[in-house]
């Protein structure tokens, strides 16, 4: 009993750290690069996001085959889904649905399919997938997430999955040891700017171990970015600088090019 | 060269849109018009989003009109004037037109709103460039005389009240439907990305009976100031107006409009016409034909705000 009482403890404190109760193992991570900076002729790049699996005294001796998959999700918007109907001889938007605060990039990485991973309910509880993460959507008055085959629901995970900024990889994260790990995080030209979280889970035997989290940042820089800015927030002198510009442009045109 | 445009949110290539720039640019030289029908269309197919095509292109038509204006100037074939009373109704054209469009893109429906005022506007008035200027041709070569202006016919136009005499041009007309037509095309300018030249031309000839030395002058100034406000209200109520695509596009149109002036020259009046409403009627049918045939992807997404600044 003297012995246990600080051993449980300190179990209390790595476990407090793990933020997962009752398990002795601690997730390490880390991500090649924390501020990723776009300049305007990006046309894509990968992170790279490497970790061990630390055991400690408590970690049950024959436990070793850990799965691992990991979630990363970009800046979260507000999307509007519509559906072209014939309508009178031409294709028309007709049936719209809007998906509130969902990720602007979703990437899901696992070192082994989610089937083989976890059952079909730990899949859905831990958001195991693309079929299983939460889109939240406005149905009439309510919220809610619908089930993964909705049209809408599967029309938009396919067109963001064909910009490269929804994807799903069940083979991406590799196992160096059997506690260091690897994974890529490829980051298409068209990735949205703003704070990345990566969530890196660690199941064994179909069970949820401990988790943990990460981060980065995805930041413009340059002229164009700058441009950007200054549209959304000055648009009065935005405009003047271009028209001017346009109007400096034409002189300029009609003095080159003056034939008399 | 890729380039990152940062209102479109693309890349691009800089020398597929320069070079789309001259072509356009020349075509416009040639005929003498702004070019905007031509040039929006080719921005919606390159893949920039129909909104920020119509804003942009603005600024570009803003540019090509002034370097324009100012040579028609010098040659004293401008009616200030009668370019003012334009700019009234072009004002006041412009401001409806751009609200509309803010409307019509918080429907959802903005896209094909653009798509179909292009079907009816173009193929209509292609159609009639194409018929008149083959008419053209025919008379011509029946020997027959081209008379656009018959002396001594006066239309119901004529019979308007608060009639003023506009100088330049030689006329003595009512302000009312100068204003119209001034309105008309300031709305669809702003609402389709067009400066407006191409209908506005064949208005000012046909039915106010403007001369012709004065017309393309006085019209350029209409587009210039209309295409200044709208690249203006665009900027300030929608931020669409992407300024490094239209000084891309700028450079392109106002190199490539000097070489179509001078290649329009060397063309008759009646084969150039016909070949600009060729020229409408194609890019119209173009658009029709994307209307009618089902489309790749039936879904669209579209980001509708609550990202992160």
């Amino acid at each position: 009993m003297r012995l246990r009482a600080p051993l449980a403890i300190m179990g209390l404190v790595a476990a407090g750290l793990a933020a997962v109760p009752a398990h002795a193992e601690r997730l390490i991570v880390s991500v090649s690069n924390h501020r990723v900076t776009v300049t305007p002729n990006y046309s894509g790049g990968e992170l790279v996001l490497f970790g061990s699996v630390e055991r400690d005294d408590k970690t049950p001796p024959n436990r070793g085959n850990y799965d691992l998959v990991v979630t990363v999700a970009g800046p979260r918007a507000d999307m509007v889904t519509r559906r072209k109907e014939r309508r009178f001889g031409i294709w028309i938007n007709t049936d719209s649905r809007q998906f509130l605060q969902v990720p602007g990039y979703l990437a899901l990485f696992s070192n082994r399919p989610f089937d083989q991973i976890a059952s079909p309910d730990v899949q859905r509880r831990q958001q195991l997938g693309l079929n299983n993460v939460l889109l939240m959507q406005r149905v009439g008055p309510d919220y809610a997430d619908v089930v993964p085959n909705d049209p809408f629901r599967s029309a938009f995970v396919r067109l963001r999955s064909e910009h490269g900024l929804y994807r799903e990889a069940t083979s991406a994260v590799t196992f160096l040891t059997p506690t260091l790990f690897r994974t890529g995080i490829p980051l298409p030209a068209e990735v949205p700017i703003g704070t990345y979280n990566v969530e890196i889970k660690l199941f064994s035997d179909g069970a949820l171990v401990t988790k943990t989290d990460s981060a980065f940042e995805i930041v413009k820089i340059g002229f164009e970015q700058f441009v950007a800015t200054t549209a959304r927030q000055n648009g009065l002198v935005y405009g003047l600088v271009t028209a001017f510009m346009a109007l400096m442009t034409g002189w300029m045109a009609s003095i080159v090019f003056r034939k008399d | 060269m890729q380039l990152y445009l940062p209102i479109a949110d693309i890349p691009v290539n800089v020398f597929l849109v320069l070079a789309m720039g001259a072509a356009v640019g020349f075509v416009s030289g040639m005929f003498g018009i702004g070019g905007g029908f031509l040039m929006t269309p080719l921005l919606i197919f390159v893949g920039i989003a129909p909104a920020v095509a119509v804003a942009s292109v603005a600024s570009h038509i803003a540019a090509s009109s002034f370097s324009g204006a100012i040579s028609y100037w010098r040659r004293r074939a401008i009616d200030p004037l009668l370019a003012a009373v334009l700019l009234v109704g072009g004002t006041i054209g412009t401001a409806l037109g751009v609200w509309t469009f803010t409307f019509l893109r918080s429907l959802g429906q903005l896209d094909l709103m653009i798509a179909l005022s292009y079907v009816i506007l173009l193929t209509t008035v292609g159609g009639l460039m194409f018929w008149e200027g083959l008419r053209a041709m025919l008379r011509a070569r029946g020997g027959r005389a081209v008379t656009l202006r018959k002396p001594g016919s006066h239309g119901w136009i004529h019979g308007l009240p608060l009639k003023l005499r506009f100088k330049r041009s030689k006329i003595y007309l009512s302000v009312i439907p100068v204003v119209v037509v001034g309105l008309v095309i300031g709305f669809i300018g702003a609402v389709m990305g067009i400066g407006g030249g191409f209908i506005l031309v064949p208005l000012m000839i046909y039915v106010l009976r403007v001369p012709t030395s004065t017309v393309i002058g006085t019209s350029m100034v209409l587009t210039l100031v209309t295409m200044v406000f709208a690249t203006m209200l665009h900027a300030v109520t929608n931020h669409l107006v992407d300024a490094v695509l239209a000084l891309i596009l700028m450079i392109g149109g106002v190199t490539g409009a000097q070489f179509g002036a001078r290649a329009g020259q060397k063309i008759r009046g009646e084969h150039l016409r016909l070949l600009l409403g060729l020229l409408v009627l194609a890019v119209g049918i173009r658009f029709a034909v994307e209307l009618v045939i089902r489309p790749q992807d039936l879904y669209s997404i579209r980001e509708t705000g609550g990202a992160p600044p």
